[in-house]
């Protein structure tokens, strides 16, 4: 089993780029990385970068991408963004099959759309915060499957998703300063900014924002025991080892080498894979940022942009009362008219 | 001194509170970030505060009674003292997002209970922004009945957001009636009177009552008779528009 768990970046002309977006092919037949309003896939059967054709002409995207998807099957991929637009992509080919015109900048796609289901079943409560993340999970044993949620609030919480109610909460910021044991945190805790579940959905990783420095330093895994519904810290990788020789914020890691029977045994220890040990790994690396080594200066250089970028995208934009007025009288969310 | 200015916001003759010591300003953002603190979940509405004398400790048994009736942007709360009355069993909440607004409904809430003891003990009142926290404060199936009287109109396409009769609040309107409960609207606005009836009539959870239910309804005459801004309407001669439908169940 592999998991991909990924901060990484691309320093841009500006603070304001999105941060990066990767999406692996189900079946890892390629990877598909959006930076900026720049798209790039990957063959990795083939060992190549792919050629994206649009027949629209001009670049892919003219704005940040914020969303890309691989279909379930694996055989659509869509990428959309502050553009507006909605493109799809058959993975055949890489032809953009469609464009699709949205009133709206879009930021997520939704993994199973609900076709404009008007019946709430229920609502889940309990979050102080705001909602940053959400993943479900579900296993052989568990079909209708649970709903994990990250917050600002420092939480990771387990939900019947029928009832809406809560089945736990893992204070992961009180968990995260704890094993830090430097003491010297103090009350303000990390907001939680990305969930990731293993596919048998035995391990969730979840990325936190690290303080009030803002920075996005730590991947956390843990574990999820489905039998007793309970979600357990099982271990904290970014803040030990991730981050413990150099901003490797910008770069792309695979971890990789969970077993469920390995979780039992206290030293397991997760193995961060080095990029040579990675399946095409530096050939992946060498079209996706130039060459397989980076200089320090340009990594860390990369590195601040991702925290300025995702310290932007997390917390309440602050506006002068001029950039406000100026904001109202350029905005771009109105309605198109058809 | 400030005791004399206290008590002069109240009308010598009926002991309620004046509405000119209340004024406020005739609308509320309903997307801007809320200040007022929100109950977590339904279970965390104490109740003891709404209705001190029917629940008398804070910590309830699951069986009590649960708030029946929600008037949405219930203003000066004309429509709530009328029903107080006529559905003395049921409880009742207004929820308003103005806070001077709301706090004169409260205080004429409060009167009320002292001039007529024993009478409007089922009728409470909330500052709150019900186009985000509606579910909050009431389970799934709670209400059976929800009242919109006189709602904001924006009438820029730009700000039909902002109305509270939506597509995509009726869902949570959905949510929060039980099945056969009964939405109610009205409007002197004749733009936002076919918008909400378009609203609720696309929506595959509500259905329109027949006339003759709404001839038989109680409740009904009272949508523009009650309320302050219907009276206003009557005064002015106006025309009024109202919907009134009930929630089914979804039929696939």
């Amino acid at each position: 089993m592999e998991e991909t768990q990924m901060e990484e970046g691309e320093n841009n002309r500006d603070v304001e780029v999105a941060p990066a977006l990767i999406a692996v092919h189900p079946i890892q037949k390629s990877v598909a990385v959006a930076i900026g309003s720049d798209l790039r896939v990957f063959d990795l059967q083939a060992g190549c970068a792919v050629s994206l054709v649009d027949d629209s002409g001009g670049p892919l995207h003219k704005d940040s991408i914020r969303a890309i998807r691989f279909g379930a099957e694996g055989k659509l991929f869509v990428s959309a963004g502050d553009d507006k637009l909605v493109k799809i992509w058959t993975t055949e080919s890489w032809h953009c099959i469609s464009t699709v015109c949205s009133e709206k900048r879009v930021t997520v796609f939704p993994k199973n759309p609900l076709d404009g289901a008007h019946e709430i079943q229920s609502f889940c409560l309990g979050h102080t915060e705001f909602v940053s993340c959400l993943t479900f999970v579900c296993t052989p044993d568990y079909p209708l499957g649970f709903l994990v949620s990250g917050s600002g609030d420092s939480t990771v919480r387990l939900w019947d998703i029928t009832s809406g109610s809560l089945l736990h909460t893992c204070e992961v910021g009180a968990e995260a300063g704890l094993l830090e044991s430097n003491g010297r945190e103090g009350q303000c805790y990390p907001a939680i900014t990305d969930l990731c579940a293993t596919p048998d959905c035995t391990l969730i990783a979840v990325a936190i924002q690290r303080q009030c420095h803002c920075s996005l330093q730590g991947v956390m895994l843990i574990s999820c025991d489905f039998p007793t519904r309970t979600l357990s810290v099982a271990k904290v990788t970014g803040v030990s080892n991730l981050c413990g020789d150099s901003p490797s914020l910008a770069r792309v890691r695979v971890i990789s080498g969970f077993k469920k029977s390995n979780l039992d045994s206290i030293e397991h220890e997760p193995i961060v894979l080095e990029d040579n040990a990675i399946p095409v790994g530096e050939k992946l690396l060498e079209k996706l940022q130039g060459s397989v080594f980076i200089e320090e200066k340009v990594l860390s250089a990369a590195a601040e942009a991702v925290k300025t970028a995702m310290c932007n995208l997390l917390i309440k934009k602050q506006y002068s009362t001029e950039k406000r007025e100026f904001r109202k009288r350029t905005r771009n969310d109105r309605k198109i008219k058809h | 001194m400030l005791e004399n200015q206290a008590n002069s916001n109240f009308s010598k003759s009926t002991g309620l509170p004046r509405k000119r010591f209340y004024r406020a300003r005739a609308h509320s953002n309903p997307l801007s970030d809320s200040h007022f603190p929100v109950p977590l979940s339904p279970s965390h509405v104490d109740y003891s505060l709404h209705y001190p004398q029917l629940f008398p400790s804070s910590d309830q048994g699951d069986d009590s009674k649960k708030i029946q009736f929600a008037d949405i942007g219930c203003g000066f709360g004309g429509l709530l003292i009328s029903l107080s009355t006529l559905f003395p069993e049921t409880l009742m909440i207004g929820m308003e997002l103005r806070d001077k607004v709301t706090e004169y409904v409260k205080e004429r809430i409060l009167a009320l209970r002292v001039a007529n003891p024993g009478q409007y003990q089922n009728v409470s009142v909330v500052r709150t922004n019900s186009m985000k926290y509606i579910p909050n404060y009431f389970e799934k199936g709670q209400l059976s009945k929800m009242f919109f009287l006189f709602p904001d109109p924006h009438f820029k396409e730009k700000n039909h957001r902002r109305r509270v009769i939506g597509p995509h609040l009726l869902d949570e309107y959905a949510y929060a009636l039980q099945v056969g409960g009964i939405i109610y609207t009205i409007t002197d606005v004749e733009e936002l009177g076919e918008w909400m009836k378009a609203c609720l009539e696309g929506h595959p959870m509500f259905e329109a009552l027949a006339d003759e239910e709404l001839e038989a309804d109680p409740v009904v005459k009272l949508l523009s008779s009650a309320t302050e801004e219907g009276q206003k309407v009557a005064r002015n001669g106006g025309q009024t528009f109202q919907a009134v439908y009930r929630r089914t169940m979804l039929s696939l």
